[in-house]
Order: structure tokens, then C-alpha cells, then sequence
């Protein structure tokens, strides 16, 4: 029940095509170390909360310790890297659609 | 009648009439399941936020702050946080490759009956426990508001549950979400600012008194924004702070495996869009997780303990925002938090059903049992309903046995690390890597799928109690999503090679990458 296209599409011949795999090489230069470093950086809160209690409760700005901030600082990792992510993925939207051009 | 019932009733009018004006505009099993994929943006992403911040959120997590402070606090993080792993690896691809479900996306290049067959039995399953925290939270709230008993309160939300999704399809709960996302940012700033003026708008004075909490002068001071209340090896024993990581684990990973949030993706016109509505959930979702601050930790600092104990001399955890609303703005406020409380139930509850009844439906009814073809028109929206009823009635039956005072923050933490463990790693698995095969996807969601619950069972709240737990975490993850990723990886490796499946590796590739082929929108 989907809508088939008329004239079938040559997905390997894509797939092979030399832009296309630039697109794909581009993107996992972005994801794969993006998607270390945050799992990283999200990790790396419960692990020192749960093993390093005492560094983590520090105090750093009046009552506000170590552990807070860090925590604080969580939201914004995330909401820098959806930034970045946007920014990037834009240029792929440019690349793909010129990919998939006459098709 | 009372000003909290009027509100409540008011609110409950207001969703009905979009159902009704949402039944009106369905036509079709497009329509009924992703509402056209019609939804823009900034739509959809107050309906991803509608969907994530449910009773857990709300109701569980104040909770868990109030009376664990920075450890429950660990909850508003992980949930944002997770966000990254849907708009960096899952949502696009899947908006490209799919249609209806999560299982669209597997079926693609494996062989479709039993990959959905399993599917569609993960998302059920997913669904029940995530369904279970809405359905005791909505029974606390109506306890306290309209003064029903648990049980009958529980049985209503699930009739009222059922009518939005029997009638309204996805754009009705779509519609749902939105207005209650809205409602739910609003009390929660309301709530925040309220506490801030307790505190004379000064943050430090605000995080003084979090530092020495008191509960109005009721107990013992002590440091909420300490870390390990909870998870501390003096709290928890030498389990403690492992049990923390697994808990991160499973909500960092687990948001990318929930069906109620990945079928959202397919109300939207393009991956484009998707990921639009990605960050639009982000910027929604983290504001409010950092508001947990203030009336997660600050109730603390201005309820008295009598207040937030049970009549058995419990913590009520899933009682503090609503008790917090009373005593800071009176009734009226209590009424307004109450009313958001109960709507973003209702409104989650709904959600969930649909993904749920969409997932048997479409997977389970039309691919596995007809061979992928609609042998009636209609008939796949009809086994929806039904599949929203059955789903409902377990849902109710199990939140009335465990009872008002589980935290729905906890349940909810428990659904994230089943969706890790037996959704995500076939997910990414059937995206990224081109020898992946039938027997490995269905070893991969049977075995999370059984290794996540087993350990629940096993685990210190499971059927030997604290005392005679083989497994001594609370939350699976760390163990169950490994095993999760491992036999999917074996399951593929020791199985002979698809050639099949690999060569439909290329076409997938390109329509998750470019969205050629992609479903399109339905004009009304």
C-alpha cells in the first residue's frame, strides 16, 4: 500500500556512487567521536558521584559543590552538541539531495 | 463543586472535543497511525516533550529529589541527556526507513514475521511497564483530588485513556500532548518561581537551605545536594554506586528504544523535520528537568514532613509537587498542578497505547498473521482499538496489585532499560552493519528483552524481596544491555550470512541516509 515509484530505483548504484560515500564517511567523522565524547562525559557523572562521593562534594560556589555543577553542566553539553549536530546535518541535507538528483 | 474538579472536568472537555475533532479527520491507516505525518516541527517536538515528561517526570522524580535530593536529581539528567543518542543515531534513519513502527525499520532488510512478531511483543512490553508508572500516578492524584478510592480511580483513567485513542488516532494524542506539554511547562514555572520567592528570589539562601533541609523544621537537617542518599555505599551497601551507573546506562540508552517516542517520528513530513522536532523536545525537556531544582529540592526546605509521609508513615513520593502546590499557592494552584498532573498522564497513557496497539496492529495483526497484506480494508485500525483495550485493562490490573506507593519514577527507570537492552542494540545494529541477520536481530530482542526482566525479578524489589535478591542491582541495565548487544552480535555471527539481506543493506543505506523513497505526508 505504500506508493511505489514508477520506474524502480537503483539503490546499489547509489549506494555505490563516490558523493554518496563521501556523505556517509562525513557523517561518522561527526557521530562516531560525538558519540563517544558524550557517553563519555554523561558516564563519567555517575561514575564519580558513585566512587569519588568526597571530591564531588566540594564545595565550588557558596553550598553549590562539585557534583551539582557537573551536573548542571550535563544540560548544556547536550544542548551545545544538538547545536553542532543541526549545524552539520544542514550540510548534509545539501549533500544528499544532490546525491539523489536525477533519481 | 469544588475549584479542583472543576478544573480537572474543564480539561478533560477540552481533550475530548480534539478527539472528537481529530476522529473526524481520519481517514485511513496513515492517518489514524501518524497522523498524516502532517505534524511540523516545533509540533511534534512539544509532542516528543508531551510523551517523555510523563507522571515519572513530574510527580516520581520531585519525589525522589525531595526525599533523596542529588540522587534522584541523577533522573533529570539521564532523561535529557538520552536525547543525544535519538537525534545522533536514531530518529532520522528511522523517519527515512520506516512507517508506522520501530519494527518498519528492522523489517526492512530481515525477514519480516519474526523480527515483528518480537517487535512487536518488546513494544508491548515496554509499553505495560511504562504504562504501569502513568496508571499509579494517575491513581494518587485522583485519590487526593476528588477523593476516590485507588482502584476506581485508576479504572477511570484508563476509560478516559481509551476513548482518545479508540476515536482520535495519533493526531488526536498528538494534539493531547501538545496542549499538555504546554500546560506542564507552565505549572512547573509557576511552581519554580513560587519557591524561588520563598527563598526572596535570592539562589543563594535557595541553596543554603537545600544544603541543611530540614522539612520546615520536621527533622533532622541534612545536605540534599550531597550525592548518595540513594545510591551511596552507606545508603545502598557496596552495590550502591554501580547500581547509579546502571541507572545512567539504561536512561541514556533507553530513550532511543521507547516505541511511544521513536513512532512520533513518523508524524512529521521528512527526517528533516524530525530532527527539527528533536531539538525543539530538547530545549522543552531540558528547561523543565532543570526546574526539578527548584521544587524537587526546595520542597525540602518548605514541607513539613508530616505532609509527604503516607498514612502508614512512608514517604508518598509521588504526592510532593502536588502537596508543594497546596502550601505555596493554595487550593486553586493545587487544582491547576493536579489537573497538568493528571493531563499529562492521560495524555502519556494515550501515547503509549497507541504506539503499543499500533505495534500489534500493524507488525503483529496485518504482517505477521496476514503476510503483510490488508486482507480488509480498515481492519488494521480496528485491531488497533481492540489492542489498545487489552493493553489498558493489564496496565490497570497490574497498577491496582502493586499499589499507590511505588515511585512512577522508579517503574519508569525499569522501562528505559528494557527498551535498551532488547530495542536499541537491533536498532543500530540493522542501520550500521551490513552482515547483520534475521537470527541475529531475534536473538537480540528476545534475549534483552528476557535478560532485562529476569534481572527486575531477581533483583532486591523483585520476587525474593531486598533480603533474598540473587541479582543485587535495582536497575538491569549494565548487565542486560551488553547481553542485549552481545546476542544480537552472536546470533549473527554464528548463523549463516543473508546475502539477501546484505544486498538490501545498499537500498536501506541510502533511503536512512537520504530519505529517498520515504514515506510522504497526506494532504487532508
Amino acid at each position: 500500500m505504500s506508493e511505489k515509484s514508477p520506474s524502480p530505483v537503483d539503490w546499489a548504484a547509489i549506494e555505490a556512487k563516490p558523493a554518496f560515500r563521501q556523505l556517509l564517511a562525513r557523517k561518522a567523522r561527526f557521530i562516531i567521536p560525538a558519540t563517544i565524547f558524550f557517553l563519555i562525559y554523561y558516564l563519567a557523572l555517575p561514575v564519580l558521584v558513585g566512587y569519588f562521593p568526597d571530591l564531588m562534594k566540594k564545595k565550588v560556589w557558596g553550598e553549590v559543590n562539585l557534583a551539582y555543577v557537573f551536573a548542571l553542566s550535563q544540560f548544556f553539553m547536550a544542548w551545545i552538541m544538538a547545536f553542532f549536530y543541526v549545524r552539520v546535518a544542514a550540510k548534509w541535507d545539501k549533500a544528499a539531495a544532490e546525491v539523489i538528483h536525477g533519481h | 463543586m469544588s475549584v479542583p474538579l472543576i478544573m480537572f472536568l474543564s480539561f478533560v472537555a477540552l481533550t475530548l472535543l480534539i478527539t472528537f475533532w481529530a476522529a473526524r479527520r481520519n481517514t485511513g491507516a496513515s492517518a489514524y497511525f501518524a497522523a498524516g505525518r502532517s505534524i511540523t516541527g516545533w509540533q511534534n517536538g512539544l509532542a516528543v516533550a508531551g510523551d517523555y515528561m510523563s507522571a515519572a517526570s513530574f510527580l516520581g522524580i520531585s519525589g525522589m529529589i525531595c526525599f533523596s535530593g542529588y540522587d534522584g536529581f541523577m533522573y533529570s539528567v539521564g532523561f535529557l541527556v538520552a536525547y543525544i543518542t535519538v537525534l545522533l543515531i536514531v530518529a532520522e534513519p528511522l523517519r527515512n526507513a520506516g512507517k508506522y513502527t520501530m519494527a518498519d525499520l528492522l523489517a526492512y532488510r530481515l525477514k519480516p514475521r519474526p523480527v515483528r512478531a518480537l517487535a512487536s511483543l518488546s513494544t508491548l512490553t515496554v509499553s505495560t511497564f511504562y504504562m504501569i508508572a502513568q496508571m499509579v500516578g494517575a491513581g494518587v492524584i485522583i485519590q487526593k483530588l476528588i477523593h476516590l478510592p485507588f482502584a476506581p480511580a485508576v479504572i477511570g483513567v484508563g476509560v478516559l485513556m481509551l476513548v482518545y485513542v479508540v476515536f482520535g488516532g495519533m493526531l488526536a494524542t498528538t494534539w493531547v500532548q501538545i496542549i499538555k506539554a504546554l500546560l506542564l511547562m507552565a505549572g512547573a514555572f509557576l511552581l519554580s518561581y513560587l519557591v524561588l520567592q520563598f527563598h526572596d528570589f535570592s539562589f543563594t539562601k535557595f541553596f543554603n537551605a537545600v544544603a541543611h533541609a530540614d522539612y520546615a523544621g520536621s527533622a533532622e537537617p541534612k545536605n540534599l545536594l550531597e550525592p548518595g542518599l540513594k545510591f551511596g555505599v552507606e545508603a545502598a551497601g557496596p552495590w550502591g554506586p554501580l547500581d547509579l551507573v546502571s541507572l545512567g546506562l539504561g536512561l541514556v540508552l533507553g530513550t532511543a528504544g521507547l516505541p511511544h517516542i521513536l513512532v512520533r517520528f513518523y508524524t512529521v513530513p521528512d527526517a528533516k523535520t524530525a530532527r527539527s522536532s528533536v531539538v525543539w523536545a530538547m530545549a522543552i525537556i531540558g528547561l523543565f528537568y532543570i526546574m526539578t531544582t527548584f521544587f524537587g529540592f526546595g520542597a525540602a526546605t518548605i514541607l513539613k514532613k508530616a505532609l509527604i509521609m503516607t498514612a502508614d508513615g512512608k514517604p508518598d513520593t509521588n504526592m510532593v509537587a502536588p502537596i508543594l502546590a497546596q502550601q505555596l499557592g493554595g487550593e486553586t494552584f493545587f487544582a491547576f498542578i493536579s489537573a497538568v498532573a493528571f493531563a499529562t498522564i492521560l495524555a502519556v497513557v494515550a501515547g503509549l497505547t497507541m504506539s503499543a496497539s499500533a505495534s500489534f496492529a500493524h507488525d503483529f495483526y496485518s504482517n505477521v498473521i496476514h503476510h503483510g497484506k490488508e486482507n480488509r480494508p480498515g481492519m488494521e485500525v480496528r485491531v488497533a482499538r481492540i489492542t489498545a483495550f487489552c493493553v489498558g485493562a493489564v496496565s490497570i490490573g497490574i497498577a491496582i496489585f502493586l499499589g499507590p506507593s511505588v515511585n512512577a519514577a522508579f517503574l519508569v527507570g525499569l522501562a528505559f532499560a528494557v527498551a535498551a537492552s532488547a530495542n536499541l542494540p537491533v536498532i543500530v545494529l540493522s542501520v550500521f552493519w551490513k552482515r547483520f541477520n534475521t537470527a541475529g536481530a531475534v536473538a537480540g530482542l528476545a534475549i534483552g528483552l528476557i535478560s532485562s526482566i529476569v534481572l527486575i525479578l531477581l533483583s532486591p524489589n523483585g520476587l525474593f524481596g531486598k533480603a533474598g535478591a540473587l541479582f543485587p542491582l535495582e536497575n538491569p541495565g549494565i548487565v542486560s544491555i551488553p547481553i542485549g548487544f552481545l546476542a544480537a552480535y552472536l546470533g549473527t555471527i554464528f548463523t549463516p550470512r543473508d546475502l539477501e539481506a546484505e544486498a538490501k543493506f545498499a537500498e536501506l543505506t541510502v533511503r536512512a541516509h537520504t530519505g529517498l523513497g520515504s514515506e510522504k505526508a497526506t494532504s487532508h
